[in-house]
């Protein structure tokens, strides 16, 4: 073993030992300063977005540089940031820890995962060149095979992001299944790594659909082969419905890893066993697999038989019931514990305020007779930022500072911490609650401007977006001020009991000195 | 027989064997991708088919079940040249699997060049998918039965070619050595994509080019 | 002007104008208190715990409680037959939304980038304007030209998509007489947001009078280019009092001279004017985006002679 002191980060030196980099921690790294780097691009659309609907009217841009502002945001942020962010990021460095493995089960292809990513987002925002993209994120056809030829830039780089997503999910699939330490079994690996399990399954089964249904979507938009294009006889709802097939799956690989990271922060700062583990680990399983059957409820109104729409909405609602059972049992093991507000647990908590709010206006979405009116306005944008923004970028927040101390081996200012969730956490519900009672008055998603009416409203929205900006940058200056402050972190500054934290902080290359071996379940709080 | 190297396995793994059975899951779970991939457009073809079944009838007239008959033979007896590369491999018989895998490479070539000749007959005949299409049979819809066909085809084409690419890069590597009884999971691996090649003609033969 | 808003927002949904949109409230009021009392309880309990159960020492013991096979059923099994419960309730809604009556009077509906046209059986055509009788069910028959719109009215809490190539159906029964806003809710370009319409719910007599095309006549081709300037949604690309939103102004734009992008120049005449009108995309002014669609096919000839009468009139 190494010397004294040495760990992954600097056991080599310069800009090529990252580049070439093999070690799943290095490559947890080089996801970080991608990611976040397409979220502070995602998030400046975001808030021109918002500048835009200050007021009727043409405020800051055009129409079209608002249209290409919202599908800029919509695809970065769901391809490049949230899709990626958990899994790729927190996956990456902590599931081979947390299972007691010295890394992923193939190396290089995880390194190359990320140079699809990187590759992906080139050719995405490559579109720029091309008169960018202004169809929104599904782009939908037959709007998206008229339009400009950025669309085609747009769709093959998402198409290329797809196997990188692909291939992390492969991966992680083969190293729960064979990595495992000894003693580890099904029954003992921690709640996160069950949630990555269950998002790797989706990621392998749903994704090649979208990878063939974007390239068919290429092939409409160079050569006219017709399949989606009712002009040639097509079927543009078929595009739809492949289109589903694979997104509404996506958005539990977006959101299961979020409630895999609130299972530990809960248990960690409630220093308390998880109530319910094989509830929670199950329900993942049981939320993988039904979202593969639920796709339809996206398509009420759009032509779908009545049948088909009643079957869609019942198969929703079974939906909600793992997703109640995991918000149930994280809160049940607050219950007898001993809690404390560290800025990760405040995040965990703001998780289950918001994401309860996007749980619950889910079920009005999903109820069939209430979806025709609320479909494609901002209710829906309001509720899936409640769940994506509100679950998945929150639980993304409280993971960094959680892990934070290992990952970096410093600590970092605790009371900046917590003012960033103050603002992001107060700017979140002013800038997308108003957008549940316009959406409620109608007022239509992806609407460059509007009725007067709904001036008032969208006004509050707006300063809201200003507060969750000043949350993010007092983030970033809290990771900042970590770094310069050089606190040094201990191996285990919680008090958790996940295998990572038995390990040094940062740790060594090869993560343990001997292979490990667990005898108990990962939150044994006695 | 003189140099087979020994092979190390990754010091994440515990031994080769381990090593062995995690990459052949890798295999297989890209395998499920592939299928996945397939099913879908297959399955948009299957809504066409229901949907325009007279389109699909009119379509697969110009198609030679012949040809594809034929296609459908020598791609299960390159499988089975596949299976025996693997069996020699594991037998340290180097030259006897090279030769097996020399014939899959061979009847690999052998497809390409019949969808070559049954891909230049249409073309000459306007036979191409939606708007390309220029033939003057007008059948309502007949170029989306073509825009399926070149893509489902041309799908699986591709995947022959990347198929031989991965062969002949086996091929190499056990000239070199780097494979024996001990470490074939390079062969096994291309093995699987192969036979999953031919699983996809196997399906689409019938569904493409025997419609009632 | 915060207050009216909220009181607007306390309503929470747009005037009710149909008996499908009190079916649709009503489940709505039930959607809402359940989730409101589920999301109380949920946010209660976790505030409640972590004041109650908050660390006093860094050795705190707590319970060691793994789980708890009668609460885990209770709160698998309540939310189901809630869940249950609200979606036997939207189908019975959704059944009601889809169903048209057999005799509903049939409106023929096209939707293009980026206006409604609606077309009676006797072969009138209103553009924007859609003009039905109150208490007799309405059935729209729609398609569209280009790509896929959808036709939503919030009074009357429907919407469906509108696809090229088929033909989609709505209805709706009016019961109170007034004036309803129509948004387009599938994105189909720049100004989708611009793709507005009204829904006139007039007396039987009105509705004949309207039919017989009397309220249409007795227009100056000034003030008709005036109606087509707003119906047409030519005003969410072009202002008229000089400002730049994304085509050019028609202020004083008659006999202006015009730069295009392939470095020629015209001067604007009515010539000009028609054939920029029929289609657009001819000659680009400098400066503007080439995104205004065709209207060749759209416009009648007196449609274009209105526009441009109404375009020399605005001058300063």
């Amino acid at each position: 073993m190494g010397a004294a002191g040495e760990n992954y980060i600097n056991c080599a030196k310069g800009l090529k030992s990252w580049l070439i980099t093999l070690d799943h921690k290095r490559i947890a790294i080089l996801y970080v300063i991608s990611v976040l780097t397409f979220f502070f691009v995602g998030g400046i659309a975001a808030l021109g977005i918002r500048l835009e609907l200050f007021s009727p009217g043409p405020d800051v841009m055009n129409a079209d540089t608002y249209n290409q502002f919202m599908t800029f945001h919509g695809a970065i942020m769901v391809f490049m940031v949230i899709i990626p962010g958990i899994p790729a990021i927190f996956g990456n460095f902590f599931l081979p820890i947390m299972i007691g493995a010295k890394d992923v089960a193939f190396p290089r292809l995880n390194l190359l995962s990320w140079y699809l990513l990187m590759f992906g987002a080139i050719v995405s925002i490559s579109s720029l060149l091309f008169n960018g993209v202004d169809t929104g994120w599904t782009f939908y056809t037959p709007y998206s095979i008229k339009g400009s030829a950025g669309v085609i830039n747009m769709t093959l780089g998402a198409f290329i992001m797809g196997m990188s997503s692909v291939l992390t999910g492969l991966n992680f699939i083969v190293t729960i299944h064979k990595l495992r330490c000894p003693g580890m079994t099904m029954k003992n690996i921690p709640l996160f790594v069950w949630a990555l399990y269950s998002t790797a399954i989706i990621q392998v089964l749903a994704t090649p659909v979208l990878g063939i249904t974007l390239l068919l979507l290429v092939a409409e938009r160079v050569m006219g082969i017709g399949i989606f294009d009712p002009a040639l006889g097509g079927d543009p709802v078929l595009y739809q419905h492949f289109f589903w097939f694979y997104s509404h799956p996506a958005v539990y690989i977006m959101i299961l890893p979020a409630m895999g990271v609130i299972s530990e922060l809960i248990t960690t700062y409630s220093k308390k066993t998880i109530f319910g583990y094989t509830a929670i680990a199950y329900s993942s399983l049981a939320i993988a697999a039904v979202s593969f059957f639920v796709w339809g409820h996206h398509m009420f109104v759009s032509g779908q038989s009545e049948v088909a729409g009643i079957v869609f909405s019942f198969l929703t609602m079974l939906v909600g019931v793992p997703t109640a059972i995991k918000t149930f049992n994280w809160v049940a093991t607050m219950y007898k514990g001993s809690v404390t507000l560290k800025s990760s647990m405040l995040f965990a908590m703001g998780f289950i305020f918001v994401f309860t709010i996007g749980g619950v206006t889910g079920i009005m979405l999903a109820t069939a007779g209430m979806d025709v009116h609320f479909h494609d306005t901002y209710f829906v944008v309001a509720h899936f930022h409640y769940v994506m923004v509100g679950g998945t970028l929150f639980a993304l927040m409280g993971a960094i500072y959680h892990w934070y101390p290992k990952m970096y081996g410093y600590m970092y200012n605790e009371l900046l911490a917590k003012l960033s969730f103050v603002f992001i956490f107060i700017g979140f519900n002013v800038t997308f609650f108003p957008q549940f009672i316009l959406g409620a008055n109608g007022m239509p998603r992806r609407y460059f401007d509007y009725i007067p009416e709904y001036t008032e409203l969208n006004r509050i929205s707006t300063m809201g977006s200003w507060l969750i900006a000043i949350g993010f940058v007092i983030g970033l200056v809290t990771i900042i001020q970590g770094f310069i402050r050089k606190e040094k972190a201990p191996a285990n500054p919680w008090g958790s009991k996940t295998l990572e934290w038995t390990i040094q902080s940062p740790p060594t290359h090869h993560n343990f000195e001997s292979t490990p071996s667990v005898s108990g379940g990962p939150y044994e709080y006695r | 027989m003189s140099t087979v190297k020994t092979h190390k396995h990754a010091f994440h793994f515990d031994s080769a064997d381990h090593e062995y059975e995690s990459s052949k899951q890798g295999v297989w779970l890209f395998m499920v991708t592939e299928v996945l991939m397939f099913g879908a457009l297959l399955m948009g073809y299957m809504i066409f088919k229901v949907t325009m079944p007279e389109t699909a009838r009119a379509g697969a007239e110009y198609l030679s079940w012949q040809f594809g008959a034929f296609n459908t033979v020598v791609l299960l007896f390159s499988s089975l040249t596949m299976a025996l590369g693997i069996y020699y491999i594991r037998l340290d018989k180097r030259k006897a699997a090279q030769i097996s895998l020399g014939l899959t490479l061979l009847c690999g070539l052998i497809f390409m060049c019949v969808k070559y000749i049954e891909y230049t007959s249409k073309i000459s005949h306007g036979l191409l998918p939606g708007a390309m299409f220029t033939n003057a049979n007008e059948t309502v819809n007949l170029p989306l039965y073509f825009s399926f066909y070149y893509c489902l085809t041309g799908l699986h084409g591709l995947h022959v070619l990347i198929g031989m690419g991965l062969i002949a890069w086996i091929m190499i590597r056990i000239g070199k050595g780097h494979y024996g009884s001990n470490h074939w999971t390079g062969v096994e691996g291309v093995g699987i994509f192969w036979h999953l090649v031919d699983l996809v003609w196997i399906y689409l033969f019938p569904l493409l080019y025997l419609v009632e | 002007m915060l207050w009216s808003s909220f009181a607007q927002a306390s309503t929470f949904m747009p005037p009710q104008a149909t008996k499908v949109a009190e079916s649709v409230d009503n489940l709505y009021i039930f959607l809402l208190v359940i989730s409101l009392i589920a999301s109380v309880l949920v946010i209660a309990a976790m505030i409640y715990f972590v004041f109650k159960y908050r660390r006093k020492t860094d050795n705190d013991k707590t319970a060691y409680i793994t789980h708890n096979v009668t609460a885990e059923f209770l709160w698998s099994f309540i939310p189901l037959v809630l869940f249950m419960v609200c979606f036997a309730w939207g189908w019975k809604v959704y059944h009601e939304i889809r169903t048209a009556p057999e005799d509903s009077y049939e409106i023929y509906v096209r939707g293009y980038k980026w206006g409604w046209d609606f077309e009676y059986s006797n072969g009138l055509v209103s553009p924007a304007e859609l003009y039905v009788p109150v208490g007799k069910p309405v059935k729209l028959l729609m398609t569209s030209s280009d790509v896929i719109h959808s036709f939503f009215i919030p009074s009357f809490r429907i919407k469906q998509d509108v696809v090229p190539g088929r033909y989609s159906s709505l209805w709706f029964e009016v019961e109170k007489p007034g004036v309803y806003q129509v948004f387009c809710t599938e994105y189909c370009g720049t100004s989708h947001s611009g793709m507005l319409a009204k829904v006139h719910a007039v007396s039987e007599e009105e509705f004949d009078a309207f039919l017989s095309g009397k309220a249409l006549e007795a227009l100056s081709p000034v003030e008709l280019g005036a109606k087509l300037y707003k119906t047409r949604n030519c005003n969410t690309c072009h202002s008229i009092d000089g400002s730049k939103i994304i085509g050019p102004t028609f202020m004083n734009s008659f006999g202006m001279q015009r730069e295009f992008t392939d470095g020629s120049t015209a001067v604007v005449d009515e010539n000009y004017l028609r054939e920029s009108i029929l289609n657009a995309q001819k000659k680009i002014v400098k400066g503007y985006p080439p995104s205004m669609p065709p209207y060749q096919g759209v416009l009648s000839d007196e449609d274009v002679k209105a526009l441009i009468a109404y375009i020399k009139s605005l001058k300063e």
